[in-house]
């Protein structure tokens, strides 16, 4: 057969194949090792010599066309293939995902981590106390004797034995400052229990102390790193107020409030530290000066998640805690 | 501090409106707790006088009065029964506003036409008699306006106090502090001198002057019975939140609103000699004004030559009071110790207006004043002849005031701010202190009636009250740079919390005290340590493990009506060991329901020992080497025998434990689903290994399957142990990749498969070092466990 018949036929056969296998058959058909093209050009010796090139040229071209044709054609089958898997494989992209769901900290605990940290980068380190106190640490240290109207203000658990639940987290700043070189500069996050408990109060509940002893601290310095932690807390400029108040271990005292909704909100309790207190704890008031503060956890987290019952915190209620992830 | 701000008014009046005042007085620091109108809204109620009062012809109760407002007269319908003509009383008339926003009209009541009413103590707000109307004295200026006649455009102020402010518990104290505020000074009050007219006195002996230093008394004779407390001063004592009782014991409550002297009346009749202070005696009793009996012995007592007649500082006795018989009485007023006052009353549980104000520090020199008053209240309100002022004080036993110095220089170092002189003499001046410039800077005396000056420190912050803590500067100081240490070698608890939220445990808190009757049925065997005072029997015992809350917790969201429950909490449990309290962090958590959550993939199996078994290995992996811990079986009773561990690390120290809630605990708590805990102590938890690097052998692994059938009891746990201890050390990994039972494998048994992947760090392995490898381990696996290849 002339070589253009051929690649007419072997055209025809390549467009008929359905798969690959079938274009298999129509290459080897063709230019396998016996194929019919193939032939044709083994064929081509027996031609003569001056008419082996104009023949060997028209049987090449037939066979690269053919070639060319095979290999398109093996692109369009491999193409049909894959959109064929593709199409079987595509998936309703829209139904839910499946696994495990995260869960969430606990409101109170994710105040606690932004407060610690806050602080933290503020070169504060963070100090921890036993929950179970005694008299000296919890009170007396911290100036406020027996009998002294203060013990009024913080009704106390006791254990029968002279121990007794801390009250505030304020017994860690005289553990620490009994031991620590100065200056020092340390928040006593952890939880505090009064014997309480109605709409606003819990028997438990969680504060944070700070407490910086070191030469040439002053209350100008306590009202800067408060305004600033309060603005970072809520995260928003926000106008600060202090307040002339009263705590046995700090002199002058004040109460913070911040600009809250048109009013001012408390927030915080804080002073200078009592030279009482500093000498107690073997720190000379005359050489050293100190700040100390406190808050109160729920009451920031509260404040700043728009929680309105505090009792919530401790009920565990999934539908709660839920709201926290 | 409840008071009248018309009465504090009387003291001080700065050109200040009342939110002005207020603002001041809680930016000085007495803070205004609240503020309220002395009296509701309501408006045309005039004093009036009823000229007739006659039956209603067609209603039994009902009255039909002439009333006579100033300006008209008026027929007025009434159904209260203490009318009489003469009586003057508050009369709405038409067109008034009564509280609540009723508007008087005129009316018809059964048939008899009523020109206004008059009105009950209840019907304008200000008492709560509601069964007649409210009768005004006999001089009451008829037509006046009632709002004006009672002054009742007025507040009240009600000041959250703080302990150490206890000067400020009258209007006197409130005063002076408004006038310093107010850049004033306010000049002490003038003690009205009341010569006595009879010579009667009380012998008084005081036996305890260091719990007395200053004991006042009078004797008032023939005082008229007739007396009543005048409307004035009712409304006083009521905006200061006290009721008019007998005009005895409302004198000596309005002594004490005003010049924050307690006071104590006797009925003269009923003592028996004079009055001795002295110290119950053993089985002495007394019983108190409300009735309460209460034990005397060692507290200290007014008495007479009998008996103890009251308790000193707190409340006076029942049988010495003053009555409506009441013609002589004693009057007392004396200077308690704050430290005596506040033990004894709280050894008898008592807390009242008068032991409040001594325990806080009354004025040791306002006894003779406070006297002086009431005399001259007592005299304009009831008559009577008074005797001369009784005086027994010991000067070495009353409170000194010592000089305080101030330096200028400590006023910035404390405020960060400088004061000028001048500021700070007018400051203390203004609060009643004597100030002399010294060298340094000041020399100041205190009054006596602020307990609460003692160091350098408190005049610093009286300076800066004044000044106003707004004005104090905010700058951030210079501060030494730390690195504080970091310890790589400990996890931060963070961390395992972030853990367990990825896995789906959301955080819980709950109370470190708990229901001790819950955690006896967990932990039989636990001592538990208990409050003296809780708030509840269920809330009176410390934790000795997080479980019962948790578990607590758990069963409430079951009843909730949610199926899949996964808590952790994190918090210290305490255990009492040979006599001693151990506080322990540990980390916890309790699961129920299923795996995940429900979902369209499939339903989802419930969670068994092995989801939990590998959230906590997911813990243990933090540590960055897992294969520090083991697991043993066993755990505590609460825990089903079969299906718990007890986790060690390779000292032998116990973390803790894990497993499934024991069926019969579970039913005893009364918790519908099976539910699986841990509890983890977070000391040996957050000890991390610190990476150290190995080079990465660059031959091929070999891995080499092997299955064994060994008795149902052989821990697998044991079985890779062996194994690994056997294989040596080119064995890098082991794994359980199967357990089989049944078929082929007789009862009892088990077949176990472990793929053992071997490595070596310096040469290829060859199949024949596998080989050996392998039949080392199954060699020694027989030995130990009769372990036999499974063919």
């Amino acid at each position: 057969m002339e070589p253009q018949a051929l690649l007419q036929d072997a055209l025809s056969a390549i467009e008929a194949a359905a798969d690959a296998k079938a274009l298999d058959g129509v290459r080897v058909k063709y230019l396998g090792k016996n194929g019919e093209l193939t032939q044709l050009l083994k064929g081509l010796g027996k031609l003569a010599p001056e008419d082996r090139g104009a023949a060997g040229k028209v049987i090449n071209e037939a066979k690269s066309n053919l070639q060319q044709a095979l290999n398109s054609r093996r692109e369009a089958l491999d193409q049909a293939d894959l959109d064929e898997v593709l199409a079987k494989e595509r998936v309703d992209v829209t139904l839910p995902g499946l696994g495990q769901t995260p869960g969430g900290l606990h409101p109170i605990s994710r105040s606690l981590k932004r407060i610690i940290s806050l602080f933290q980068a503020a070169g504060f380190e963070v100090a921890e106390g036993p929950e179970i106190e005694d008299d000296f640490h919890n009170f007396e240290a911290l100036n406020i004797p027996e009998d002294h109207p203060a013990r009024a203000m913080q009704d106390t658990f006791y254990f029968g034995d002279g121990r007794l639940l801390r009250t505030h987290t304020s017994p860690v700043q005289i553990r620490t400052m009994l031991n620590a070189e100065l200056p020092l500069r340390l928040i006593a996050p952890g939880r505090v229990f009064r014997c309480d408990s109605d709409m606003t109060h819990t028997p438990m509940f969680h504060q944070v102390e700070g407490l910086v002893v070191g030469e040439g601290v002053n209350m100008a310095h306590l009202k800067a790193v408060l305004h600033q932690f309060l603005r970072s807390f809520f995260g928003r400029d926000m106008k600060m107020l202090f307040r002339p108040s009263y705590f046995p271990f700090t002199e002058p005292s004040a109460d913070v409030f911040v600009e809250w909704q048109g009013g001012w909100l408390e927030v915080l309790g804080c002073g200078m530290v009592h030279p009482n207190v500093l000498n107690n704890c073997g720190v000379d008031p005359e050489k050293y000066t100190g700040y100390a503060f406190g808050m109160g956890v729920e009451r920031l987290t509260m404040l700043h998640y728009g929680i309105s019952d505090l009792r919530m915190f401790f009920e565990n209620d999934l539908k709660f805690l839920e709201q926290f992830s | 501090m409840k008071f009248s701000e018309a009465w504090l008014r009387e003291f001080v009046n700065p050109d200040w409106d009342t939110d002005t005042l207020s603002a001041k007085l809680t930016m000085t620091g007495l803070e205004v707790d609240y503020l309220l109108p002395a009296a509701e809204a309501f408006s045309s109620i005039v004093v009036a006088e009823l000229l007739e009062v006659s039956p209603h012809p067609d209603a039994e109760k009902l009255r039909v009065c002439r009333v006579n407002s100033g300006s008209a007269e008026h027929n007025i319908v009434c159904g209260a029964s203490n009318v009489y003509p003469g009586m003057r009383a508050p009369l709405a008339v038409i067109g008034a506003k009564l509280p609540g926003g009723i508007k008087i009209r005129k009316s018809k009541l059964r048939g008899v036409e009523s020109e206004g009413m008059l009105c009950s103590g209840k019907e304008l707000g200000l008492t709560e008699d509601a069964d007649g109307i409210l009768e005004l004295p006999k001089d009451a200026p008829v037509g006046e306006d009632f709002r004006a006649f009672l002054q009742l455009d007025d507040n009240i102020f009600d000041l959250d106090l703080t302990p150490n402010r206890g000067d400020c518990l009258s209007i006197l104290g409130v005063a002076r502090e408004v006038a310093a505020a107010a850049g004033q000074s306010l000049p002490e009050p003038e003690v009205p001198r009341i010569a006595g007219k009879i010579v009667d006195k009380l012998n008084v002996q005081v036996d305890v002057f260091e719990e007395c230093p200053r004991f006042a008394g009078r004797v008032v004779k023939n005082i008229s019975t007739d007396a009543v407390t005048p409307l004035w001063m009712e409304e006083k004592l009521r905006r200061s939140g006290l009721r008019a009782i007998h005009p005895v014991v409302d004198i000596t409550n309005f002594v004490m609103l005003e010049l924050g002297q307690p006071m104590h009346a006797f009925d003269l009749a009923t003592l028996d000699g004079g009055i001795v202070v002295r110290h119950g005696k053993p089985g002495e009793r007394l019983t108190l004004l409300d009735g309460e009996d209460v034990d005397l012995e060692g507290i200290l007592a007014v008495c007479d030559e009998g008996s103890a007649r009251a308790v000193a500082g707190v409340k006076g006795g029942l049988g010495s009071g003053v009555t409506t018989e009441t013609t002589d009485i004693f009057f007392e007023a004396a200077y308690w110790t704050p430290k005596m006052v506040a033990q004894r009353a709280r050894k008898l549980g008592l807390h009242t207006d008068a032991s409040h104000r001594f325990e806080r520090g009354v004025d040791p020199n306002a006894q003779i004043r406070a006297i002086e008053r009431a005399t001259e209240l007592l005299l304009d309100l009831a008559g009577g002849e008074p005797g001369p002022v009784i005086v027994v004080a010991s000067k070495d036993h009353l409170p000194k005031r010592d000089e305080v110095n101030l330096r200028r220089d400590r006023i910035p170092k404390v405020l960060g701010m400088e004061v000028r002189d001048e500021d700070v003499e007018q400051a203390l001046n203004n609060l009643g202190m004597v100030v002399e410039r010294t060298k340094a800077g000041w020399r100041v005396r205190p009054p006596t009636y602020r307990f609460d000056i003692e160091i350098e420190e408190d005049l610093i912050e009286e300076v800066a009250r004044l000044v106003g803590y707004d004005n104090l500067p905010e700058y951030s100081g210079a501060a030494q740079l730390f690195v504080h240490p970091d310890e790589e070698t400990r996890i931060p608890s963070d961390r395992f919390k972030e853990a367990l939220v990825d896995r789906g445990y959301r955080e819980a808190m709950t109370y470190s005290f708990f229901d001790p009757v819950y955690q006896k049925k967990l932990f039989p065997n636990e001592d538990l340590l208990s409050l003296a005072n809780p708030i509840s029997e269920d809330l009176s015992a410390m934790r000795v493990s997080l479980w019962p809350g948790l578990l607590d917790a758990l069963d409430r969201n079951l009843r909730r009506q949610r199926e899949r429950v996964r808590l952790f909490e994190f918090g210290k449990r305490f255990l009492t060991r040979d006599g001693k309290t151990k506080e322990q962090l540990v980390l916890s958590g309790v699961v129920s329901g299923s795996v995940e959550p429900e979902s369209w993939g499939g339903k989802q199996p419930s969670v068994s020992f092995f989801d939990i078994k590998h959230d906590v290995d997911a813990l243990l992996a933090l540590t960055g080497d897992a294969s520090a811990f083991e697991y043993q079986p066993g755990g505590p009773s609460c825990l089903h025998p079969g299906q718990s561990a007890e986790i060690k690390n390779l000292t032998g120290e116990s973390l803790g434990y894990l497993g499934a809630l024991h069926p019969g605990v579970q039913k005893t708590l009364q918790i519908e689903r099976k539910v699986y805990l841990f509890e983890l102590l977070f000391e040996q938890l957050s000890a991390a290994k610190l990476p150290s690097f190995e080079a990465i052998s660059k031959y091929p692994e070999i891995r080499r399957d092997i299955a064994l059938v060994v008795d149902e009891q052989v821990p697998v746990g044991e079985l890779c142990t062996t194994a690994r201890e056997a294989a040596g050390n080119c064995l890098r990994e082991t794994v359980v990749f199967d357990i089989y039972r049944g078929e082929a494998i007789e009862s009892g048994r088990k077949s176990v498969a472990l793929g053992l992947i071997l490595q070596d760090k310096s040469r290829t392995l060859k199949d024949e070092d596998a080989d050996k490898v392998v039949s080392g381990v199954v060699a020694q696996l027989k030995e130990k466990y009769n372990a036999l290849i499974r063919e």
